[in-house]
């Protein structure tokens, strides 16, 4: 730990700043093939909304499928950001600095992305705005007794504050930058610093204000993928009304969070040749902090069956048979390897546990994490509780579009993040600067 | 029950399933009285046909030994239904007369209400419906079409309801038991379901529905639905 503050700050400034100004082939190999994929998958939902929603693969009784494991899966990643960095904020843990700034933009990206998807999934997107609680002369309200607006609110006050979590932090480095770099970049630069000259004052009001939005997003994080779970589990449906929802959810969502984080560190590492700042030890803390959520979203997952299994309601049952040993066991014993068995073997043997491993658990965690979330929506809606009534559901190339769609513009938007602002906090090197 | 008494009417259906054949009329009589888009071989394997009335079967024993039961399966037209509080911009409420009633103009298709009804009886519109020539000039004028991204489900025939009850005001008299007949109703050649306001204690629904017969589907739920299921004779 102490070999970080060692980098003098000079050095620090040079190494985050050439990312900035340097252009490759690659990047904009990798920019064209992300942006084609998003416009194709925006055209994809241009074509859904004039056709209807029948282009994908929905059906009665599942109603709910594709889209909605997707806007669940990113509503989760986007909880390695702030989670992360509030707690070792708050903890005071000193390896975070160059972690940081990397996660909360994987936040603020991931609750653009997610907070775009339920309107990718309305029946009749060109009225999605009577969701919102706008005052109409007609005095019609939207309905506050529905998890759907519980949703919304809690989405929409974790974007805000997220957003602000990544912007008070850059401040300093905005105006560092501003009185160094010309053309464009120095008016947007000197516009998003509001007039930062780093007085005593200034400082001490960021880190008044740094600390209150980590107590702050935590909170909201917290509740944010709480909220999420209760869409599921206000309702009815065998295997959604369930309590476990809640805390379950929210340790999925910090466990996909920190298997992003670390493939988003894998690869700023590699690319932007940040080897002295993203080092072992880093990769090291976090495989941990993989294995801890590993064994607790085991242990969850494990609740959740055993006591349906014992319970042996009949709605419940069925839909816990068809994912232990039916139609959906291989999705089902998929994600426990992916999820489990491969991450603790992997991160719980010191001997194994290196960059290239703890990036193998990120990538079988993020499938395994979305296969989690696809079990959780479809197995139960395709067996209501009426045998009549089942049904099954299989993905249209529309679903699969845009489902790749949202990882490309996630890419994308780090891409572009990463060439506009620098993604370690500079500042935090330079301990002259505040105190 | 102090909500159902302070209502005038409280529409209510008991189902005979002693009586019932499994013929289906009832299903193809809903199709013609409420314009529902017509179901093809290609929509039924994708799982999107459209029954507001649908007529379950179960068997019983093993071939060549085997006995089906029919169960009409149709919105139970819930007291405390799940589909009302979850829908987040009010398109389906609880009206003044017992229905559970879908506004088309306010739903913009998040198809939870759906997701959450336990007896499945709720239809999304994947599609601007179709009909084949010539079913497009039969449809009845009195029941609005329904747009693609909408939910829609049994209304009881609430058009039905309302030409009752604005014929006996025009003829001076109370609405009567057996004025409204829904489609499925009406064309029950076993005649058995029944039709009626259950705030009526002599009309001949709440008679059945107060019968040791009548039970009602997945009422442990606490739905309290309003379709009565007269249990089969030994």
């Amino acid at each position: 730990m102490a070999t970080l503050a060692e980098i003098p700050h000079s050095d620090v400034r040079t190494d985050l700043w050439r990312p900035l100004s340097q252009f490759s082939v690659r990047y904009w190999t990798l920019v064209t093939l992300c942006s084609l994929t998003v416009a194709a998958a925006l055209a994809a939902w241009g074509y859904q909304i004039y056709r209807g929603l029948g282009i994908a693969g929905y059906n009665r009784p599942v109603f709910w499928a594709f889209y909605e494991t997707d806007f669940v899966f990113w509503i989760g990643i986007s909880h390695a950001g702030t989670l992360i960095s509030a707690i070792l904020r708050l903890a005071g843990a000193r390896w975070r600095k160059p972690v940081t700034r990397a996660a909360e933009a994987i936040t603020v990206f991931c609750l653009m992305i997610g907070a775009l998807i339920p309107l990718i999934h309305l029946g009749r997107v060109w009225r999605f705005y009577w969701l919102i609680p706008y005052p109409n002369e007609r005095l019609i309200w939207p309905n506050f007794r529905s998890p759907l607006v519980w949703d919304m609110t809690a989405i929409f006050t974790y974007l805000t504050g997220s957003v602000l979590y990544l912007y008070l932090p850059l401040i300093p480095d905005l105006a560092e930058l501003a009185s160094h770099s010309r053309d464009w970049r120095r008016h947007l630069y000197r516009l998003l610093a509001i007039g930062w000259v780093g007085s005593d004052r200034q400082w001490h009001a960021l880190e008044i204000a740094m600390k209150l939005m980590a107590g702050i997003v935590l909170c909201i994080a917290v509740s944010v993928h709480t909220v999420v779970s209760w869409d599921f589990s206000m309702a009815i449906v065998p295997m959604w009304h369930s309590t476990i929802f809640g805390p379950y959810f929210v340790v999925g969502a910090i466990f996909s969070g920190i298997a992003a984080l670390v493939l988003v560190m894998a690869g700023l590492r590699h690319f932007l040749h940040l080897e002295e700042y993203l080092q072992p030890l880093h990769f090291d803390n976090l495989g941990k902090l993989l294995l801890l959520m590993s064994l607790l979203w085991f242990y969850f997952t494990m609740a959740e069956q055993l006591t349906v299994w014992y319970g042996n309601d009949p709605g419940e049952y069925a839909v816990f048979q068809s994912r232990i040993y039916g139609n959906f066991a291989p999705l089902f014993w998929t994600m426990v390897f992916c999820n489990f068995v491969l991450p603790f073997a992997l991160l719980g043997i010191k001997r194994l546990r290196n960059i290239t491993t703890i990036g193998i658990c990120g990538v079988t965690v993020l499938i395994g994490m979305w296969i989690e979330r696809f079990l959780i929506i479809v197995n139960p809606l395709r067996q209501p509780r009426l045998a009549a009534a089942w049904g099954t559901y299989a993905p249209t190339w529309v679903e699969l579009l845009i489902t790749g769609g949202t990882f490309a513009a996630m890419v994308l938007l780090y891409l572009i993040f990463v060439r506009i602002f620098p993604v370690i906090a500079i500042w935090e090197y330079n301990d002259a600067a505040h105190g | 029950m102090a909500e159902q008494e302070a209502k005038n009417h409280s529409w209510g259906m008991a189902i005979d399933l002693d009586r019932c054949t499994g013929c289906e009329a009832c299903v193809a009589a809903c199709h013609a009285e409420n314009n529902l888009p017509v179901s093809t071989p290609d929509s039924a394997a994708k799982g999107r046909t459209f029954h507001w009335i649908r007529v379950d079967r179960y068997y019983e024993g093993e071939f060549p030994d085997v006995k089906v039961k029919y169960m009409p399966v149709l919105c139970q037209q819930c007291d405390d239904a799940p589909c009302e509080p979850v829908c987040p911009v009010h398109a389906t409420y609880q009206n003044a007369e017992g229905l559970n009633a879908q506004v088309y103009n306010r739903c913009v298709g998040t198809r939870y209400c759906a997701n959450n009804c336990p007896y499945t009886v709720r239809f999304f519109n994947w599609f601007e419906p179709e009909w084949p020539e010539p079913l497009q000039l039969q449809h009845n004028p009195d029941v609005s079409i329904r747009p693609a991204g909408v939910i829609e489900k049994c209304t009881f025939c609430v058009q039905r309801i309302k030409r009752a009850k604005l014929d006996a005001m025009h003829d001076g008299r109370p609405l009567a038991d057996g004025d409204v007949k829904p489609a499925c109703v009406q064309s029950c050649p076993a005649e058995a379901m029944v039709f009626g306001d259950l705030n009526d204690p002599s009309s001949k629904v709440a008679a059945l529905a107060r019968s040791g017969r009548a039970t009602r589907l997945m009422e442990e739920l606490g739905t309290r639905p309003k379709v009565f299921y007269l249990e089969r004779g030994a």
